[in-house]
């Protein structure tokens, strides 16, 4: 089964889309586990010779949103802003950790198209395919997930900073 | 020369460079003349490409053995089958909503043709295994010429899988008519004298897979399967449909590339 060989290629990536998802490892881990023992159960639906990437995150979309709304777990509302802390100096691991923050303050729906647009590089037609949305949809989310993650970590880029630090 | 209007869609594909060749100058002319817009897509760029270096440790990150297990098929395989004989079914209907399967592909449209090989399985069995003489044409003995042979007719490279862990030993084999072509029949019996056949044939419509599924025909129960290109049936009118499977899933397993 050449399936089985590029599951297991593809786990680390898997692991990578989730973690910034979930925003924590071992939920994410737990996200990825689901994901791939669905795809097993799952595997006489998917078309051979199609793109096993895109449906494995079918499935993890899907397995997720399963997840979501078994634990009741809301999104962030749309007008809550993040009191994140405006910083002089920083590192690049306070960078990571911010914008690791503020990806987690998105909605769920404009995050999964966020990171699947600059995480997995896909293209907008993959995304709509993939989250089961019309592609209209895919860049209006986009375009809002980008507009809200720029305003949350506006002062947090370098480039930025020497603009605001007095 | 026209030039449509900027979009905010044209915006985000120029940050993702996206954008079509022929559209990218009209986006740089329009942001040129706009530097705040010009400025919120160095943004968009440099926001990307700071997602991207954030999570890139995942990518080395060794992979727990949890995942790696539940990455490989063999316990899925074998609890999906342990589960049901049926379990087909309930799992079709929980497909995906965002995928778009072609419906040749869902199992539902699957079952008619897929239940012929059950069938003719059946009908094998039913007519060969009471044979106290003659129930095979190539004998174990010689077991070297009847794979090759029978691979040589039906198109396929055939094995016949070792079962003496599960009590069971070949008798032998024969060549059968099928639907498709030539089929293969490996015989097996236990000590008792109880007896199981092996019925395999290629698929006319390849890269297919499905998972067992179980059918019985008269007293004889059948559990078949299409592997690529290939499609199994075992059957049995002497063992029980929990054997039936436990012997199944030891085919799959042995029958595994």
């Amino acid at each position: 089964m050449d399936e089985a060989k590029r599951l297991v290629e593809l786990i680390p990536r898997l692991r990578r889309y989730a973690r910034a998802l979930v925003g924590e490892r071992s939920s994410a881990d737990d996200l990825v586990q689901d994901t791939l023992e669905r795809a097993w159960a799952k595997l006489h639906l998917y078309r051979r010779g199609t793109d096993l990437r895109a449906w494995l995150f079918t499935v993890m979309h899907n397995v997720h949103v399963n997840r979501v709304r078994a634990t009741r777990s809301s999104d962030p509302l749309e007008e809550e802003m993040p009191e994140l802390a405006q910083r002089g100096t920083q590192s690049d691991a306070l960078l990571v950790r911010d914008l690791d923050r503020a990806i987690a303050r998105l909605p769920a729906d404009q995050r999964a198209v966020l990171l699947l647009v600059t995480l997995e590089e896909m293209s907008y037609e993959e995304v709509a395919r993939t989250l089961g949305i019309p592609i209209g949809t895919v860049m209006s989310r986009l375009s809002r997930a980008r507009e809200k993650l720029r305003a949350m970590m506006l002062g947090q880029s370098p480039s930025a900073k020497l603009k605001l630090v007095k | 020369m026209n030039e449509l209007p900027v979009s905010e869609a044209d915006l985000q594909a120029y940050a993702d460079g996206r954008l079509p060749e022929e559209r990218r100058s009209a986006v740089e002319a329009w942001l040129a003349a706009r530097p705040e817009e010009a400025e919120r897509v160095t943004a968009y760029r440099r926001l990307a490409h700071e997602v991207r270096a954030a999570y890139e440790t995942m990518l080395s990150d060794p992979v727990p053995a949890r995942l790696a297990r539940a990455a490989s098929p063999r316990p899925q395989w074998r609890r999906m089958a342990v589960a049901a004989g049926w379990v087909v079914l309930g799992i079709a209907i929980g497909a995906p909503a965002g995928w778009h399967v072609r419906p040749e592909r869902t199992v539902t449209q699957l079952v008619p043709d897929n239940a012929v090989i059950a069938r003719r399985a059946a009908i094998a069995h039913a007519t060969y295994s009471p044979e106290v003489r003659h129930p095979v044409e190539v004998g174990a003995d010689d077991e070297q010429h009847l794979i090759a042979w029978l691979s040589k007719r039906v198109g396929v490279k055939l094995r016949a899988p070792k079962l003496e862990e599960a009590g069971m030993s070949l008798v032998g084999g024969r060549l059968l008519p099928g639907d498709n072509g030539p089929v293969a029949q490996f015989m097996y019996q236990s000590q008792n004298g109880r007896r199981l056949t092996l019925y395999v044939r290629t698929e006319a419509s390849r890269n297919r897979e499905t998972a067992f599924r179980y059918a019985r025909e008269n007293n004889v129960g059948v559990f078949y399967w299409i592997d690529r290109e290939v499609g199994y049936a075992l059957a049995s009118a002497d063992l029980s449909k929990d054997e039936l499977l436990r012997l199944a899933n030891l085919v799959y397993k042995k029958l595994e590339p």
